[in-house]
């Protein structure tokens, strides 16, 4: 398991490399503070909570986790680096490791980088910190869900614009299926009992975030994306060894 | 150092490699050649636990390559087929990467291993440059430079000298030829006249089969007077 620094190390600083860290970076802020402000009201609501920010990244990280993820293994694929990388004593485990901890690493700074929107809160008025601090958990919790989803999809192919497509379509329906519409449709159109209707919401991102922006950190929210992550990450290193 | 017994490799219905056997000793320099397709890239690949075997086995000093890749891996070079590298690193960053995996993770030791690479390869002027602006006779400098750098004792190389001008082409030859002494060295290449450079033994591989193994000067032999691409062609006239 030594081995993942140096991958780790290389996949974060690649990023910072080339222009890619600086467009997504500002892009991330602008779309999550900018949503916050002109769709969820930040100010307006009056009240001294981040909520209306995290209620968004669900919907932000459909597109731009994807973003992030799809050249983790078809950039490597298409240039030929897979060979070069795959001939280095590590196994590969670690490479997966080590690709999936430096992305999760780089989209917790941009979620982090909203901090002066939870130091304004507290200049304004008297906010809970347990709620913004567990609304940041759970929203870099949710990111490791989806990373793990798109970095399975990039190891699966060599173009990026595959990867990204088909990370979406997979993410959107891990999202929709905790949306009180696709509920309705199962339960209404049809005919399947509440029970099932609901555990199917149980696989979505919503149902399991939700929670988080409240403040409330339930250890099957906390399983639902760890496992989730592990899975789609063992997945990954049976995607590459095949 | 390295023993290869009966490699297979199928690709859907083509098979690329059909039961390769050989071994290279120390201090040889084995010149493997054959057509474009023949197998000689996916028998290297095999070797350097990049691609697992449909039957067969490879053991590079003793190791199985399917049973412990990773030690296998720790004492090979590899020079894949068209040098990848990371476009948007510097020679000197790509390199001290390589070093920190092969476990060269002090800052000094690191930085000895790099600087003996870019000296060997003659990268010094070039080593704060990112590797996508380099020429491809640079390009190719650094994917040996990565092969070389923890000095192993076998080395795997997919055409080193392709895509070199004939002064570079010269000195890489020169560079494996000092090397050898005590390492193991296998290279492919279809530049006939490299083999009788700088290799003490040939292997002619066509449609994944060895069809002929032996020193340059028998090779020769076959056929006396005649041209060594003429004794390729008859070695070969089943892969055209």
């Amino acid at each position: 398991m030594r081995q993942i620094c140096p991958i780790f190390k290389r996949e974060f600083l690649g990023y910072f490399r080339s222009p890619v860290a600086y467009v997504f970076l500002i892009v991330f802020l602008f779309a999550s503070v900018g949503l916050a402000f002109f769709a969820g009201g930040f100010f307006k609501g009056g009240v001294a909570t981040l909520e209306s920010y995290f209620v968004f990244h669900p919907w932000l990280f459909l597109f731009l986790v994807p973003a992030a993820g799809m050249r983790l293994w078809s950039e490597e694929k298409r240039a030929g680096t897979v060979e070069l990388l795959f001939t280095l004593p590590i196994t590969t485990l670690e490479a997966v490791l080590g690709k999936f901890a430096a992305a999760w690493a780089f989209l917790s700074i941009a979620i982090l980088l909203s901090f002066p929107m939870a130091l304004t809160l507290g200049y304004l008025g008297a906010p809970d910190w347990g709620v913004i601090i567990s609304g940041y958990a759970g929203s870099i919790l949710m990111a490791a869900g989806y990373l793990g989803v798109c970095s399975l999809m990039s190891a699966l192919t060599k173009n990026q614009v595959i990867s990204f497509v088909l990370s979406v379509f997979v993410c959107v329906l891990l999202v929709l299926l905790g949306t009180s519409m696709f509920s309705g449709f199962l339960t209404g159109f049809l005919g399947l009992p509440v029970g099932v209707s609901d555990l199917i919401a149980n696989f979505s991102f919503l149902t399991h975030f939700d929670a988080f922006t409240k403040g409330i950190i339930d250890p099957k929210d906390l399983i639902f994306f760890v496992s989730l992550t592990a899975l789609t990450l063992f997945l990954n290193v049976v995607a590459l060894e095949r | 150092m390295i023993e290869v017994k009966g490699l297979v490799k199928t690709y859907g219905a083509k098979r690329a490699v059909d039961g390769i056997t050989f071994s290279v000793k120390r201090g040889d320099i084995l010149g493997f050649l054959g057509p474009n397709g023949a197998g000689k890239s996916t028998t290297m690949k095999m070797i350097t636990g990049f691609l697992r075997p449909d039957a067969g086995t490879a053991t590079v000093d003793g190791v199985n390559v399917v049973d412990d890749p990773v030690a296998v891996k720790q004492k090979l070079g590899y020079l894949p087929e068209s040098a990848p590298a990371y476009p948007e690193m510097t020679v000197e960053e790509f390199l001290g990467f390589i070093a920190e995996v092969r476990g060269f993770r002090a800052t000094d030791a690191k930085q000895a291993q790099v600087d003996r690479a870019i000296k060997l390869t003659h990268l010094g002027p070039v080593r704060h440059q990112t590797i996508e602006t380099l020429s491809k006779g640079f390009k190719q400098r650094v994917g040996f430079a990565q092969a070389l750098l923890h000095d192993p004792a076998v080395l795997v190389l997919d055409e080193p000298t392709d895509g070199l001008d004939p002064n570079q082409k010269n000195e890489v030859r020169t560079l494996i030829k000092n090397m050898a002494v005590e390492k193991a060295v296998i290279l492919s290449t279809h530049i006939l006249e490299e083999v009788d450079a700088i290799c003490n033994r040939v292997i002619i591989i066509s449609q994944g089969r060895v069809v002929a193994d032996e020193t340059p000067a028998q090779l020769r032999a076959r056929k006396p007077g005649a041209r060594i691409d003429e004794i390729f062609r008859t070695l070969t006239h089943g892969d055209i």
